[in-house]
């Protein structure tokens, strides 16, 4: 009983870091149908960065917002100078994201070595909280809390907000969106750079718990990946739930069978790939 | 005229190395040629039917996981185990295949990735037989009929002519009706289905040749190499590949084996001045797609095409 409690919330803690990777990345694919594949470099980099930070001297939160921040300024670079170029091109945007996550992944390398390097956990979040008789660390439980309160905000910015009323328009027909005058261009650099800092953040708050290290970023693409398969494009109710599916099969395939957690993954996969009526990538029909 | 003056060019640069003294340069051209299969194989796929995949590596790595370990853990001959790992990654293929195409475009290219990655993570994982990150080690060349492969030169021909297998075969599968439906799929899918044809059997056959020989190219890698790490089944791999293909020209017979030669020379003349590859790799990734969309081969004939047509240039070969 123990073992599975413990173990539910590392599931949920790992989901929650995968929303906050993967809630990014599917609006991203569904309002400007570009799958980035740089957004396991992005959690990695912020990660990196956040470390930096750490080190620097700084407390925690400096480290979440640094690293937030430098990657949302990078994306937008990016989105700005490469993606917006071969705008309409969506496989050689792929392609093109694909080569700078390459580019990103060799230069964390150069800059911060190839050794594993966990973040410290915060000081006010250390140790743990008891109930039930188990014993719950704090930073697991505040990331939790943290990817709740990012699904929450998430979902009022786009059904409450004018722009995420824009946003919602330009995932459900982009060249109406456009006709009706909403200025499409400003929107996707504004998404872009919102999925990229999420990313980020992500990667600092992953810290504590995975670590970060070289492959950290190819660890992670996959799994966003099948999240947004799961979860449908530009849904991020289904990207959460989906998050939180995988972050549990993950967690527990990894204790259970250890050799073939990630063949794991691959069951929802299949079954979600299988079962969907309407299109991969439609959100309805979870 | 040219033409047969090329074609003799192009034999002589093949047989070349079979005579030449120098173990290293033969080396790169059996490098060369492994990877011209790959390539071919995977241009199936993204010149012919449209399907770029990001996990072509997934089949080269599987069979040659599977040679090896067939022929060092389970004590297999050489012979039977490379025709075992071929049909095992051929098999993984027709697995793959329905899952992978339910989608087209962007779908299929993530879910390749996903699979792609899954088996990397089953190679990285699964200790027990895959050796984990340390691989597969202790494996020799095969000696069929007493000669001996562990020469560069003799590994060479055998190379050669299991490139000259490959290109020959992708070569009429292409000019055969199937090659005109699989072009027929990724150009006009909808008039096809209303001509009767099933455009999801085509992309599914088309998807495990490919794999077919992906695997074929995965064992003359496994003895190339004689070493086996889960790097082979890496995404970079499998990007390495589809970089080959669109660098070199998707959709065209020679494209991906002249891609195949810029990568690896590439890769062998970075390796001896940086170590940094991999970000190589992605700046020439970024500035072929930005710059080079449609690959060095049709690039080429579309700047002969303009010099011959229009005002005659000195050196137009150079180009």
């Amino acid at each position: 009983m123990r073992f599975w409690l413990v173990q539910s919330l590392n599931g949920l803690a790992l989901g929650g870091l995968l929303f906050l990777l993967s809630s990014g990345f599917s609006l991203i694919f569904g309002l400007m149908r570009v799958a980035n594949l740089t957004h396991g470099a992005y959690f990695m980099l912020g990660a990196y960065v956040g470390l930096s930070v750490l080190e620097a001297g700084h407390g925690f939160f400096a480290a979440v917002v640094a690293g937030a921040l430098a990657i949302a300024v990078l994306g937008g670079i990016i989105e700005r100078v490469l993606l917006r170029r071969l705008a309409g091109r969506t496989l050689a945007q792929v392609l093109v994201t694909l080569g700078i996550a390459f580019i990103i992944s060799d230069s964390t390398l150069l800059v911060w070595s190839g050794d594993p390097m966990p973040l410290p956990v915060p000081a006010a979040l250390q140790g743990g909280v008891r109930a039930f008789g188990v014993f719950f660390p704090k930073y697991r439980l505040a990331v939790v809390i943290i990817a709740v309160v990012a699904a929450v905000l998430l979902l009022l910015l786009l059904e409450r907000t004018r722009i995420g009323a824009m946003i919602r328009a330009g995932v459900d027909d982009m060249d109406m969106a456009r006709a009706l005058g909403i200025p499409v261009p400003r929107l996707f650099t504004a998404v872009f750079c919102l999925g990229a800092a999420l990313a980020g953040m992500g990667g600092v708050l992953g810290g504590p718990i995975l670590s970060v290290y070289p492959g950290l970023d190819m660890d992670m693409l996959p799994l966003a990946l099948i999240v947004l398969i799961l979860g449908g494009a530009g849904s991020i109710g289904g990207a959460f739930a989906a998050s939180m599916v995988i972050g549990f099969l993950y967690t527990f395939g990894q204790v259970l069978f250890p050799s073939l957690a990630y063949v794991i993954l691959f069951l929802p996969m299949v079954v979600a790939i299988a079962l969907k009526p309407k299109g991969l990538f439609s959100a309805d029909a979870a | 005229m040219k033409r047969a003056a090329l074609l003799a060019l192009a034999l002589a640069v093949l047989v070349a190395p079979a005579i030449l003294p120098w173990d290293f340069y033969v080396n790169i051209a059996t490098q060369v040629l492994i990877a011209a299969i790959f390539a071919l194989s995977l241009n199936l796929l993204v010149g012919y039917g449209g399907l770029i995949s990001l996990g072509h590596g997934a089949f080269l790595g599987a069979s040659a996981y599977a040679v090896i370990f067939l022929t060092t853990r389970a004590g297999m001959a050489q012979l039977p185990a490379a025709a075992c790992a071929v049909v095992f990654a051929t098999f993984l293929a027709a697995l793959f295949g329905p899952i992978a195409l339910r989608a087209s475009g962007l779908g299929f290219l993530m879910i390749t990735l996903a699979l792609g990655q899954i088996m990397w993570g089953v190679a990285y994982r699964w200790v027990e037989v895959t050796g984990g990150d340390n691989g597969l080690s202790g494996f020799t060349r095969p000696q069929p009929f007493g000669l001996d492969l562990s020469s560069p030169h003799a590994f060479y021909v055998l190379a050669l002519l299991v490139f000259g297998c490959s290109f020959a075969f992708i070569a009429l599968l292409v000019h055969s009706p199937f090659g005109a439906g699989l072009r027929g799929v990724r150009d006009q899918p909808r008039r096809l289905r209303a001509l009767g044809f099933d455009t999801w059997l085509i992309r599914y056959a088309a998807f495990v040749i490919a794999a077919f020989w992906a695997a074929v190219a995965g064992v003359l890698w496994a003895y190339y190499n004689q070493f086996v790490s889960p790097h082979v089944l890496s995404l970079t791999n499998s990007a390495e590949v589809l970089l080959m293909v669109i660098a070199g020209g998707a959709g065209t017979l020679f494209g991906p084996v002249a891609g195949a030669v810029i990568v690896v020379l590439l890769k062998n003349v970075a390796s001896a001045y940086v170590t940094r590859w991999m970000m190589l790799l992605g700046i020439v990734f970024v500035v072929i797609v930005v710059f080079m969309p449609e690959g060095l081969v049709p690039g080429l004939a579309r700047l002969r095409r303009r010099s011959t047509g229009g005002v005659a240039r000195p050196r137009t070969e150079g180009a």
